[in-house]
């Protein structure tokens, strides 16, 4: 081959590769994100990512929707004590507990033909109910002790306990497809490496959602088509690509040149700076949509630091933050400061708390209060001559929070606190420091939560981690107070909405009172998306958007 | 040869049973566990879930004893499963070792005749324009940061002529030779560019010392041709560092492209490393490692063969 020959090759192969489509259609959408699912098992590995995937794939039998109320997906009613659904019964032992009638919708299928049954249901409370399979989150099926299969669309599942969230119940796994995997493997307790969903995810009979997962790249994609045997809503695209791009300038890159078509907001994508960077740039070509979400930005105060235990020395923290401006500069205000860790959009918020609005000489009385006078570095000491200086802790490397951990160091300056930034890898902070509670003085993080779930993760004293319990539970503060271990446990358990309202604002008054933590502001997703997709409604808490993504479609 | 074979061999066993034990308990070291990282992003995972999982993923044994349990599956053959793939390891290392080489073998291949060709052009005139112009290149090429030169690729290329995709390893439906090649141009394209600069110092350096070397001017004074005397005497003598630094290259290649892999949403090894070293994912972080350490041992292995077909005056005993 001459050399003219070769250089004509070559400019024909690159011509080939530049008239190659660069844009995808329009019955396609290419969704970019910066996180990948290490498993599509509903109820193996707990991931944001995964929940983001599986919303398209698999319906709960009920959900939040974007106005935050419980729905039906899968089921034809939602049970309630209301409608005859739900009762509470005696217990043999003499305690409480509640029946709940679960009717599935009758046309609902697998994505392979085969019904979705009671079968399917009483399938999965057995698993969820078995420690061998490895289960992350099988609460919601550890609830119940009982089934009772009436027909094949409906069940009845006894709870030994009287539950506020008993008309809330996650996604179904497929009996015909499960079954057999799970039968092998559980003796050897190796269901979790032996489940359809990671040895085979394309397997149709594994979705019952509008669309069905039709190649799955590990690390790099997945493609989505819609279910034949979907009896909703038909779904909008012929396929949804959700692709990998871990690196977030790359995947802004990517979304400019068409690569993608949208980032999804849920926390798998870009952070809110980025997308406020990319509006400003690109106003008109993108819609933009900031949704406060339940992730709780607040500090940790650690409560064994005597310089902390005065309550007046945590008020003027509060006061001398300025947390209305650090939201409005650094996020224009897209973020709702908070007073408490109960945001506004949940029913259980409450307006009646203590508020505090940014004071410095409210902060700085407080302080001469408590004894602390500012010295000639204009740092306070106390009488014996201690400087009021303290340790700031926060995830390294997140340019977010340290930047808010420089805006609020200089409002402390102000009152006359110093705090030292400490920051370490959030595997260190969340692996070892937080979790043995040695962080000395201050740890800025997030709290995520679900709709209703009630605050003792983080606030009853029987999750404040210790040795005897392996570090369990993320009650980092170690917060304990009777009451409010009290409130917590009849609020989990109160069937009235009036009454949980009553008990949640207690509880809010308790937090906001005490304050144990100071609370920053609610996160907000950042969403990007193009003009032309319509019925894209993304909800801001667990049950994702993708959860009801059968909506979306393009604009003719 | 044999004998040295053989010896080099039965080193690179130890060197990876003792590199497996230090890699298994510098993860082992590292705070938090994977259950930790699980219970970060699920609300409601109660301390009696935490205790199992880490039952279940073995996370409850001492680290000596996980060591010994995993050694013992590896020399019988069962390289154990990925906890954040969900897979067994060799399922989830094969499609990463094949894309990593695509995209290593075109752009070494690419770095090393480029190199070839501008070193002993830039060596033949030192100070020339050509020299000038090449060292210009090469020093872009090691001085600017992989990240950046991908992103000015990215926006060049994609963004803006809209000629080649930005990101990803292949269009949805096709994945077919031509998808392929237009999804590995550009991370090609970056990583040849930031390996030919090094590559080509290298060269240049070499072939500069070699052509004042003494056999070089009696070559010329008995009269050979100056394209005999330049790539036949001088660029085989000056291949011998270069060889070198191209084995040694060649073992990170396989692990080291992390930053060009991220960028252009490529799923290779160096990816898969970081990421199962940063989920705690010891299976498979560990035979990732130990693939890495392998390759950068046989690298070395086959550089050293490779003197002696350079160099005559070299034996290996």
């Amino acid at each position: 081959m001459t050399f003219r020959t070769t250089l004509a090759a070559l400019g024909i192969a690159g011509l080939m590769m530049a008239a190659a489509p660069a844009q995808a259609a329009k019955d396609q959408l290419t969704i970019g994100v910066a996180q990948f699912p290490s498993t599509l098992h509903p109820n193996i590995d707990a991931e944001v990512i995964k929940s983001y995937t599986l919303g398209f794939v698999i319906r709960n039998i009920t959900a939040f929707d974007k106005d935050w109320k419980n729905t039906c997906l899968s089921c034809t009613e939602l049970p309630s004590v209301k409608n005859g659904t739900a009762k509470i019964i005696d217990l043999p032992n003499g305690g409480k507990g509640m029946e709940v009638t679960i009717k599935l919708k009758p046309d609902l299928k697998w994505a392979d033909g085969k019904p979705v049954t009671t079968k399917d249901l009483e399938f999965t409370w057995r698993l969820g109910r078995d420690p061998k399979t490895g289960f992350s989150n099988s609460q919601p099926w550890t609830r119940a002790v009982k089934i009772d299969i009436i027909d094949a669309t409906t069940a009845v599942l006894t709870l030994d306990k009287v539950l506020a969230s008993y008309n809330e119940w996650d996604q179904i796994l497929p009996e015909h497809i499960e079954g057999p995997v799970y039968e092998k493997a559980k003796e050897a307790g190796d269901y979790i490496k032996q489940t359809t969903y990671a040895r085979n995810p394309t397997t149709p009979g594994l979705y019952n959602g509008p669309y069905m997962v039709t190649g799955y790249t590990s690390g790099s994609q997945v493609v989505l088509e819609p279910n034949p045997y979907w009896a909703g809503t038909k779904p909008g695209f012929k396929r949804i690509v959700l692709k990998l791009i871990e690196n977030t300038a790359a995947l802004q890159a990517n979304l400019l040149s068409g690569d993608v078509d949208m980032i999804g907001g849920e926390g798998v994508g870009l952070s809110i700076d980025q997308v406020l960077e990319l509006r400003k740039q690109h106003p008109d070509r993108f819609e933009y949509l900031f949704k406060p979400s339940l992730n709780y930005e607040h500090i940790d105060l650690q409560n064994g630091n005597p310089l902390l235990k005065d309550l007046r020395v945590r008020q003027a923290l509060i006061y001398a933050a300025d947390r209305k401006t650090l939201t409005d500069r650094l996020f224009q205000g897209l973020q709702p400061v908070a007073d408490t860790w109960v945001n506004p959009l949940s029913a259980n918020f409450t307006k009646d708390t203590l508020h505090y609005p940014f004071d410095l000489p409210k902060a700085k009385a407080l302080l001469a209060e408590a004894g602390w006078k500012p010295g000639p570095d204009g740092i306070c000491r106390d009488a014996a001559g201690t400087r009021l200086s303290l340790e700031f802790a926060t995830t390294a490397g997140n340019r977010l929070r340290e930047l808010q951990q420089a805006v609020l160091q200089n409002n402390w300056k102000a009152a006359c606190i110093e705090v030292r930034i400490k920051n370490e890898p959030a595997r260190t902070l969340f692996g070892e420091t937080m979790k043995k509670r040695s962080y000395s003085g201050l740890a800025m993080y997030a709290w995520s939560s679900s709709v209703t779930e009630s605050p003792r993760r983080t606030l009853a004293t029987d999750n404040i981690p210790t040795e005897a319990n392996g570090w369990g539970g993320a009650n980092y503060i170690n917060f304990s107070n009777p009451r409010m271990d009290e409130l917590i446990t009849k609020a989990e358990s109160v069937l009235d909405p009036d009454e949980a309202k009553a008990l949640w604002a207690e509880m809010e008054q308790i937090y906001a009172k005490e304050l144990p933590v100071i609370p920053l502001f609610f996160r907000s997703e950042a969403h990007v998306y193009p003009k032309w997709l319509k019925g894209y409604e993304p909800t801001g808490h667990g049950h994702y958007g993708s959860m009801f993504s059968e909506n979306w479609r393009a604009a003719e | 040869m044999l004998s040295f074979i053989t010896r080099r061999l039965l080193q690179t066993l130890v060197v990876l049973l003792v590199m497996s034990f230090v890699i298994y308990g510098l993860m082992g070291l590292m705070p938090g566990d994977p259950v930790d990282i699980m219970a970060a992003s699920q609300p409601g995972m109660t301390p009696e879930v935490m205790a199992n999982l880490r039952a279940i993923y073995g996370l409850d044994q001492p680290l000596m004893v996980r060591y010994a349990r995993w050694l013992m599956a590896v020399l019988s053959g069962d390289f154990g499963f990925s906890r954040t793939h969900a897979r067994p390891v060799l399922e989830v290392l094969t499609p990463a070792l094949l894309q990593t080489c695509k995209l290593m073998l075109a752009s070494f291949t690419f770095s090393v005749i480029l190199s070839l060709v501008l070193g002993v052009s830039s060596a033949l005139k030192p100070g020339g324009w050509i020299d000038g112009f090449v060292s210009l290149f090469a020093f872009a090429g090691i001085s600017v940061p992989i990240f950046w030169l991908a992103l000015v690729l990215i926006l060049t290329f994609a963004v803006g002529l809209q000629w080649l995709p930005a990101s990803g390893m292949g269009q949805v439906g096709d994945f077919g030779f031509w998808d392929q090649v237009r999804h590995l141009a550009l991370p090609v394209l970056a990583l040849t560019l930031a390996n030919t600069g090094q590559f080509t110092r290298y060269v240049r350096a070499a072939m500069i010392e070699t052509l004042q070397m003494d056999f070089i001017r009696t070559a010329r004074a008995k009269g050979s041709g100056s394209r005999r005397v330049i790539f036949v005497h001088a660029l085989r003598n000056a291949m011998v560092p270069f060889v070198t630094i191209m084995a040694l290259s060649f073992g990170s290649l396989f692990s080291g492209a992390l930053v060009t892999e991220t960028m252009f949403a490529q799923m290779g090894m160096g990816k898969m490393i970081y990421d199962s070293i940063l989920s705690n994912d010891f299976n498979l972080a560990l035979i990732g490692l130990l693939f890495a350490t392998f390759t950068t041992l046989m690298a070395n292995l086959l550089a050293d063969l490779a003197y002696v077909a350079l160099d005559p005056r070299i034996r290996l005993e």
